[in-house]
């Protein structure tokens, strides 16, 4: 079977393109300086436009300016990068503009170790931004997962009016692997909702939890946008009325749809008493573990999340309802583990997770999992 | 012609605040370039300058602090039908003076405004990149310590084609503004004016004051001569015209039978230089010619041309899920620096491990079957000696074949590399 032969990052800059970015900026900074290489090959020649901004902070701004003038964005850094960029995401999610922000992690703290890989910022992806209100999050396991996942975080970011997050990984980033795009099942590429621009148009009007239709900065409508408190009209508003409304809002067009975009794998054993729950390169290692496990007829069951931000609470409770514990594994030394034993408040968790630039292993979780 | 100031929003300046005169101005400028509301967007970020924004009936983007030239350049890239206008305070430029530099560099079709009045009105009058050493600021001694900014003289090194310094009680302003807006390019007009409610309540300045000063800076009345050139979205899109299209992804598509009956782990280690990691990739396409599954990763240090190198080939005829070495069981051995590296892994292999290592290797600490190889004798130099040990792992028919190695040095290399390359191949078949 003919397949493709593909670096993380050159998926990443693939799945964008199909999902029809039109404008991307980003800072050279390892292990993600490769998505900019391969975007500065590919939007060009397409009437595209691909800048190096001079650091971090100005390239998710040139991005929020091409987005609010209609196109479809995208930055990539990594830790030092994304802590950079913290404002920008602040004002990304109260003025509600696309943009799908790759953060190819990186080992931790500061600016730590630059070739080795990490899943040290999933806390910081979702409470790195002032006001703390949410946005999407989403991890792929591999090449053409990152493919795939980069389509439906343009499609998020699209749908939902909000920056969304690849949660990738020096490890995926760098990897090249054998891929086969036939197979991949995209879904179709999602626009905008545009506002009709025949009736007065107030920027910010929404229905109940829903993201306000869009007109672009420079269109015919005259648009406003600002990063001050808002009400519908774009205006500094001090009623506390409209301001509760208007982050109610912000909150709940993500968290109360997080069921139509909870994209995991559920490897369920009936007679397992584990449940192995993980994201990223490191449910790679948990599915060997899985094998392995079968063989000696000890089974366990395999919980992998892709969508990490709005935590998918029901597929959690759904995947841990049979099972008498579960083990959290991360490239970290313990956050989404904190999720997880919130959503799961009558269950033992365990977890397993380690910063020395290392993989996780199958046989350190064989050992997690005992006898 | 209509103004375009919002008649719901009047401006909300302290009395006697300068950014009035200069809003009246933008009016004015805005009039006489007979433009329409819809074709303008006033960016603006923080501070008094920052409700700007609020005051005209046109496009409107308000966003962080000394941010705004970065959101203006993105919608002017976007858009570049659009009349981007840029309102800062001098506090912005200081805090955004990396966006000030970058967009004077790159000559952004865009009009900067700073309304520049020395001090930080909103948050108290502490001092800004522009209080005098001599004035008092609400920041103690700090300000007597700094040498003021010359945002002028500033824009002009950083490359803006258009500069103009002056005060925003002249008569003339709203011709000044409306000049630099329609400069092609990027255009940079430091406005000084009086902060009534801070600077002028611990400072003389008045009108006056601010024209005998400005007599005594250097003259800066618009175009700069020897930054004159095109702006930037034009170059760009002239240059994007003439680039190539994006290569497609690299396809592979099976030609021989597999060799491998089960996953099989390369570790290729050696030095930068070596094009290990191009080696690394070489071996994986050439499993994929096998139709089986290959991944390929890489450790190497941030340096460039120093460090060790170490190529991870994993082959196998099952979906590959964990990608980190467990036990390779082929070791290609062609810089101390990479066997070094992985002592840990080495040592605990078993007697099953075959080795093909370079002579000058000294130290490979595992068991098993060692082919060593005198590339020194055989006249092949370090950059190739990677590729060298794969070809004679091909030669062993377990992992890859020749053939297939071949076929991946067609699909991965130029014409005139992939002939050395088969040279080098034939030349080094296993002894």
């Amino acid at each position: 079977m003919k397949r493709a032969f593909m670096e993380g990052n050159e998926a990443i800059a693939r799945g964008a393109l199909h999902a029809g970015c039109q404008f991307f900026a980003g800072y050279p900074i390892t292990p993600a300086t490769s998505i900019l290489t391969y975007m500065l090959g590919a939007l060009p020649p397409i009437n595209g436009v691909c800048l190096q901004g001079e650091d971090e902070i100005s390239s998710l701004g040139y991005c929020l300016g091409a987005s609010m003038a209609g196109m479809k964005v995208m930055t990539a850094t990594s830790g030092p990068g994304i802590s950079l960029c913290s404002e920008q995401i602040s004002f990304a999610i109260g003025c509600e503009i696309p943009v799908v922000i790759v953060n190819v992690q990186r080992l931790g703290p500061s600016t730590g170790s630059p070739t080795k890989g990490a899943d040290g910022d999933i806390q910081f992806m979702r409470w790195g931004n002032s006001g703390g209100l949410p946005s999407i999050v989403l991890a792929p396991t591999g090449v053409s997962d990152a493919y795939l996942l980069t389509v439906h975080a343009f499609n998020l970011a699209e749908r939902y009016r909000c920056p969304v997050f690849i949660a990738f990984n020096k490890e995926l980033a760098l990897l090249k692997e054998s891929v086969d795009l036939d197979a991949l099942f995209l879904p179709p590429v999602e626009n905008r909702c545009y506002a009709n621009p025949d009736i007065p148009h107030l920027p910010f009007k929404a229905e109940k939890d829903l993201p306000p239709p869009f007109l672009p900065v420079g269109g015919e409508t005259i648009v406003r946008q600002t990063s001050s408190t808002h009400g519908p009209d774009g205006f500094i508003t001090i009623d506390p009325e409209v301001i509760s409304k208007a982050n109610d809002r912000l909150k709940n067009k993500l968290e109360k749809y997080v069921d139509r975009f909870s994209i995991y794998q559920l490897h369920e054993h009936a007679e397992a008493d584990t449940l192995i729950i993980c994201y990223g390169v490191t449910a790679r290692a948990a599915k060997d573990v899985v094998t392995t496990l079968d063989k000696d007829a000890r089974h366990v069951s395999l919980l992998i999340l892709k969508t990490l931000w709005p935590v998918p609470e029901a597929v959690i409770q759904n995947a841990a309802r049979k099972v008498a514990r579960v083990l959290v594994v991360e490239m970290n030394l313990g956050q989404y583990v904190f999720e997880i034993k919130r959503v799961l408040k009558d269950k033992p968790v365990e977890f397993i997770g380690k910063m020395d630039g290392m993989l996780i292993s199958p046989a350190q979780i064989i050992a997690g999992v005992g006898s | 012609m209509n103004d375009f100031l919002n008649r719901q929003r009047p401006a909300f300046f302290c009395p006697g605040c300068a950014h009035a005169k200069v809003a009246t101005a933008l009016d004015k400028a805005l009039q006489q370039l007979h433009l329409q509301p819809s074709e303008v967007v006033i960016v603006s970020d923080i501070g008094c300058a920052g409700l700007f924004d609020t005051l005209f009936a046109t496009h409107a983007v308000h966003g962080l602090h000394g941010r705004s030239i970065t959101y203006a350049t993105g919608i002017k890239l976007a858009n570049p039908s659009l009349t981007v206008i840029v309102v800062m305070g001098d506090g912005g430029v200081g805090i955004g003076s990396a966006h000030l530099l970058s967009a004077c560099k790159k000559n952004v079709d865009l009009s900067l405004m700073v309304l520049n009045n020395f001090n930080y009105g909103m948050t108290g009058g502490q001092f800004s990149p522009t209080t005098p050493v001599d004035a008092s600021a609400n920041s103690g001694f700090l300000n007597q310590l700094e040498k003021p900014l010359d945002i002028g003289d500033l824009a002009v090194t950083a490359g803006a084609g258009f500069v103009v310094r002056k005060s925003a009680y002249h008569g003339d302003l709203a011709t000044i503004l409306a000049e630099g807006i329609r400069y092609n390019g990027f255009s940079v007009i430091d406005i000084w004016g009086v902060c009534t409610g801070r600077y002028t309540k611990r400072n003389q300045l008045t009108p006056k004051e601010i024209d005998a000063k400005l007599a005594t800076f250097s003259s800066l009345q618009g175009k700069i001569d020897k930054n004159q050139r095109e702006p930037y979205g034009v170059q760009y899109r002239r240059a994007s015209r003439a680039l190539p299209p994006f290569p497609s992804p690299l396809i592979v598509k099976p030609k021989y039978s597999p060799v491998v009956k089960e996953r099989q782990e390369i570790m290729i280690l050696g030095k930068a230089g070596q094009k290990i990691v191009t080696a690394g990739e070489i071996l994986a396409v050439a499993g994929m010619f096998s139709g089986v599954y290959v991944t390929h990763s890489c450790d190497y240090p941030v340096t460039v041309l120093r460090g060790h190198s170490i190529s991870e080939v994993t082959i196998s005829p099952k979906p590959i899920e964990f990608t980190g070495s467990t036990k390779p069981k082929w070791i290609l051995a062609v810089g101390q620096e990479g066997v070094d590296r992985k002592r840990d892994t080495l040592s605990t292999l078993e007697k099953d491990v075959v080795i093909l290592k370079a002579k000058d290797v000294y130290d490979v600490p595992c068991i098993g079957r060692i082919y060593e190889y005198d590339f020194d004798h055989l006249k092949i130099k370090q950059s190739d000696r990677a590729l060298a040990l794969i070809a004679s792992l091909a030669e062993m028919n377990l992992v890859i074949t020749s053939d297939m190695l071949v076929s991946a040095l067609k699909t991965c290399l130029s014409k005139k590399r992939f002939n050395a390359s088969f040279s080098l191949v034939k030349r080094t078949r296993r002894r």
